[in-house]
């Protein structure tokens, strides 16, 4: 049977981890590599770095990171932040990543999701996507709206409309975050993830609002969310990937028990 | 010394960095003579069939393969190298692959009211229906990382050396013929069992008794 992921998310800025909430007030709290081997032995399942000032300052995605950590990880990781057109798309992957996530540019260009599926198979191609909840109205008929640039820039896209586009295009997976959830330790928005989870084929990761192990039961049972992410719940050390991974098997969860 | 064939299909750097993360050497080619003089190879890939194949005939590679397999010495494909040694891959509107191992490579369908995600991306227990040497030190139903949206189905069973299920569906993940053995799931970024099996293939003699 198919295991429910457990994914961890380092926000990389300047060549360090960072953790902020609703994308404000970042502290640096480690280096990617070290933190990546940690999470590694301790049985996460996947990782994804976003290199979250690339695209603001408007430079390409620190590839000798990308590289660094392909160095040390034998696991999948996804590398996102500051793709700007498809050679980005091939550096990162050639620098050793599995997977490559849009966002904002999807919003702005979304033929890159169908020239990245085209030319590195549709698996490489995340789309990264930020909902926050609207009235639900003509022009948002799904009652989410998405937002880009780290939540700042409100679009005209339908959330619901959006992911179901992105997977025509030709997008692998789905990152949904929540821009209502993130930071505040208080749970998934699950109301969004079933929204977009059974409104797509293709694998949905569950992102914002994990405080708890309980948060995560509740996504990848509640949900067709195939993975959940966490940041500061593990960054913190409050908990560790193993505890809720012991703590997901203990709810009946499948999940890989043997790193 | 493992040559990683290279057609421009992804991931080769994954491969070769595992690789060097457990001391095997290793070197990476394009050129059908150093293919075919290869101690052992391996030829992984993701990607799309059709671009895979056309690039692979551009090269002169597709003889070589061929050519290397038939000499006994070891060889491992991995995920679209597996996929595009059968026959037939429905994949790109249908297309004719290398044709090394009889069978095809077909889609994930399932019913409409089994809701399963395609891709099958995620880590998922390898069931082995053979003891290999290349699974030594591993225990069944270890998991192993997959991403893939199409799936190999070898016309003779014997070939099968590891089953996978996912929802109503189970499949082929790993395939033994003789001298080479091919796996669905990535090794490379399968953690310690993805390294212990590329550990294996690197003093694996080739040779395989059922």
């Amino acid at each position: 049977m198919l295991n429910k992921r457990l994914i961890v998310c380092l926000d990389v800025r300047n060549k360090k981890v960072t953790k902020g909430i609703k994308f404000k007030g970042n502290v640096d709290i480690g280096d990617p590599v070290d933190m990546a081997c940690q999470y590694v032995n301790d049985g996460v399942d996947e990782l994804v770095f976003y290199d979250i000032t690339a695209s603001a300052e408007k430079r390409p995605i620190d590839l000798d990171m990308v590289r660094d950590v392909a160095k040390n990880v034998f696991i999948p990781f996804s590398v996102g932040g500051g793709i700007r057109n498809v050679e980005d798309m091939r550096d990162v992957l050639l620098a050793g990543a599995e997977k490559v996530s849009v966002n904002s540019l999807a919003v702005r260009d979304p033929q890159i999701i169908n020239q990245g599926a085209v030319l590195f198979g549709k698996q490489c191609i995340v789309l990264g996507m930020d909902a926050q909840k609207v009235e639900k109205s003509d022009a948002f008929p799904s009652g989410y709206q998405v937002v880009i640039h780290g939540g700042r820039t409100e679009t005209e896209k339908d959330a619901l409309a959006w992911a179901q586009e992105a997977e025509q295009r030709g997008a692998g997976e789905i990152c949904l975050n929540s821009i209502d959830a993130d930071g505040m330790k208080s749970g998934y928005d699950l109301e969004l993830t079933q929204l977009i989870s059974s409104g797509v084929q293709i694998p949905v990761i569950a992102s914002g609002g994990a405080g708890e192990s309980s948060h995560l039961v509740d996504v990848l049972s509640q949900t067709h969310a195939e993975a959940a992410l966490v940041a500061s719940m593990v960054h913190y050390g409050t908990h560790t990937c193993s505890s809720i991974k012991e703590d997901l098997n203990k709810a009946e969860i499948p999940v890989r028990m043997d790193w | 010394m493992i040559t990683v064939i290279d057609y421009g299909a992804g991931n080769l750097r994954s491969v070769c960095l595992a690789l060097e993360s457990i001391d095997i050497p290793w070197k990476i080619s394009s050129e059908p003579d150093e293919i075919l003089s290869a101690d052992r190879v391996i030829f992984p890939g993701v990607g799309a069939a059709a671009s895979a194949v056309k690039v692979l005939k551009e090269k002169g590679l597709e003889q070589s393969i061929k050519q290397f397999i038939d000499s006994g010495k070891p060889f491992l494909g991995i995920c679209l190298g597996t996929q595009i040694i059968f026959d037939y891959s429905e994949e790109d509107q249908g297309t004719e692959c290398l044709g090394l191992i009889p069978g095809k490579v077909i889609h994930f369908e399932f019913p409409e009211d089994e809701k399963k995600s395609v891709p099958h991306m995620g880590w998922n227990q390898v069931n082995f229906t053979k003891k290999h040497p290349i699974f030594e030190d591993i225990e069944d139903a270890a998991n192993f990382y997959f991403v893939h949206s199409y799936y190999p189905c070898p016309d003779d069973e014997s070939m099968e050396m590891a089953t996978t299920n996912y929802g109503s569906i189970d499949f082929t993940c790993a395939i033994t013929k003789d001298n080479l053995v091919a796996t669905q799931f990535h090794p490379e970024k399968s953690g310690r069992h993805g390294l212990q099996l590329l550990e294996n293939f690197s003093t694996w003699d080739g040779t395989y008794n059922a």
